[in-house]
């Protein structure tokens, strides 16, 4: 397959991109990673004019740690993330979810930003961040602005980045003690979407009951899905099997999915509840391994 | 139409070419450059039979445009052969019987090669996860793995620069 004709042009600075972007307007696309913009070029279901190739901009593929908060740029690859120590260490639900993007040769090629910027509820990077209750940075013709992630996902393919601005970093604010993370996906095979997937982040008090509580699910809804009454339930309380239980419950009927291919409806509402539940078992042991 | 110069290497030769932006890696690999031992098999970023190393990192050549890798070192399974000598994950592949339909085995090696580049005694679960990219519908893969294992033994036992392919560093 072919996609249709388009005029490329690289970036080689940020502020050369932002131009490009606002001399082009809606008729330009950023190629980043390229592995969901160019399959839909073929498909034709996005014809852009211009094509603003990011990919030798440099300074916005660093992952670093500083004053508290962790940095991702935006040009950071899957590969990056899967292979970092400092997100094995100290970020491993960012690991677990960068380990199951689609496949390593995807994983190669693909970005963080693009992931996200894509604006894709089937993609797996949105509901961590929102679990992480990330920021991300945007760059545009006015400067820099900081959007929390929470008012990023606006729609289906449709996040609060404008035409003209590009996505250069993510920052999630650094575990504080007594905290953990997981993402668990349930995919018919390797290099698929989701059928359904969840994030949890779980910071715990000196007691051991639940302080903080964040939940973000994969493909369940028509953007990526903050179940905030499943954390609401979870918080002040005593971690255990019943009250996991119960806040899966909730994660599940917050979500809405669509029958297709993956299955039913409420199917994927089952496993929705079922990765919930996992995930929220897997980020207590870390949060518990991390006291 | 726009048209734009790029410089490729391609298996340690230098080429030149005037291409259309839209135009994809393998398009040019296999079209213009004639080197068509890498295959297209789904065309949607699923198969890997498309799977060619871009500055030694395995990738799925239908899913760049060939403008992004201008200035690239690239490397097919044409280059994997040196002077007559089977590459040692081409033996493997040969000795093991590591496929049936051979329509998959240029970009199954390509994987196989840098992951052996960069891991040279991988575990039989690091073997089936760096290949989960690359699908296979004839040999259940159990004879990939032990082509993939096979090299990489064949690989320790020999000098160093029988790791290295044409070309590459």
């Amino acid at each position: 397959m072919i996609p249709g004709p388009f005029s490329y042009r690289r970036a080689t600075s940020i502020e050369e991109a932002i131009a490009l972007l606002q001399q082009y307007g809606s008729e330009a696309k950023v190629l980043s990673g390229g592995q969901s913009l160019i399959p839909m070029m073929k498909f034709r279901l996005a014809e852009p004019a211009v094509i603003v190739d990011i990919n030798r901009i440099p300074g916005i593929d660093t992952i670093q740690e500083r004053n508290g908060t962790l940095s991702i740029g935006g040009l950071v690859r899957e590969v990056a993330l899967e292979r970092s120590p400092l997100i094995r260490q100290r970020y491993p639900i960012i690991a677990d979810t960068a380990e199951v993007v689609a496949d390593p040769l995807v994983r190669n090629l693909a970005t963080i930003g693009g992931n996200l910027a894509h604006g894709d509820p089937a993609n797996d990077h949105p509901a961590t961040m929102l679990a992480l209750r990330a920021e991300v940075v945007a760059r545009g013709p006015g400067g820099e602005r900081v959007i929390p992630i929470d008012d990023f996902f606006v729609d289906t393919f449709t996040t609060a980045l404008g035409p003209d601005e590009i996505l250069t970093e993510i920052r999630v604010p650094a575990p504080p003690p007594r905290s953990g993370g997981a993402y668990v996906k349930f995919e018919r095979k390797v290099g698929d979407y989701a059928v359904a997937a969840a994030a949890v982040f779980l910071v715990l008090d000196e007691a051991g009951k639940i302080a903080g509580a964040g939940i973000g699910l994969t493909n369940v809804y028509y953007k990526p899905l903050r179940a905030v009454e499943a954390e609401n339930a979870l918080l002040g309380q005593v971690p255990s099997g019943e009250l996991f239980r119960a806040a899966a419950e909730l994660a599940a009927k917050a979500a809405d999915p669509t029958t297709d291919l993956r299955g039913p409806a409420e199917y994927k509402r089952a496993v929705a509840r079922t990765m919930t539940f996992r995930a929220l078992e897997a980020a207590l042991s870390r949060a518990q391994a991390a006291s | 139409m726009e048209r734009v110069p790029i410089q490729l290497t391609v298996n340690g030769q230098p080429y030149q070419a005037e291409v259309e932006p839209r135009m994809l890696l393998v398009h040019v690999i296999r079209d213009v450059l004639n080197l068509t031992g890498t295959h297209i098999g789904c065309d949607t970023t699923s198969c890997g039979a498309c799977t060619v190393l871009w500055d030694g990192r395995p990738v799925k050549s239908c899913t760049v445009f060939a403008v992004q890798a201008d200035g690239g070192e690239i490397q097919t399974v044409e280059g994997l052969e040196r002077d007559g000598q089977l590459h040692p994950v081409q033996e493997g592949f040969w000795e093991e019987h590591g496929l049936q339909c051979g329509f998959c085995t240029p970009g199954m090696m390509m994987t196989a090669v840098a992951l052996l580049q960069e891991n040279p005694d991988p575990s039989e679960e690091e073997i089936r996860k760096a290949i989960s990219g690359n699908l296979c519908r004839c040999t259940g893969y159990v004879n990939i793995v032990k082509a993939i294992q096979y090299a990489a033994r064949k690989m320790r036992e020999t000098a160093p620069a029988a790791a290295g392919i044409a070309g590459g560093e």
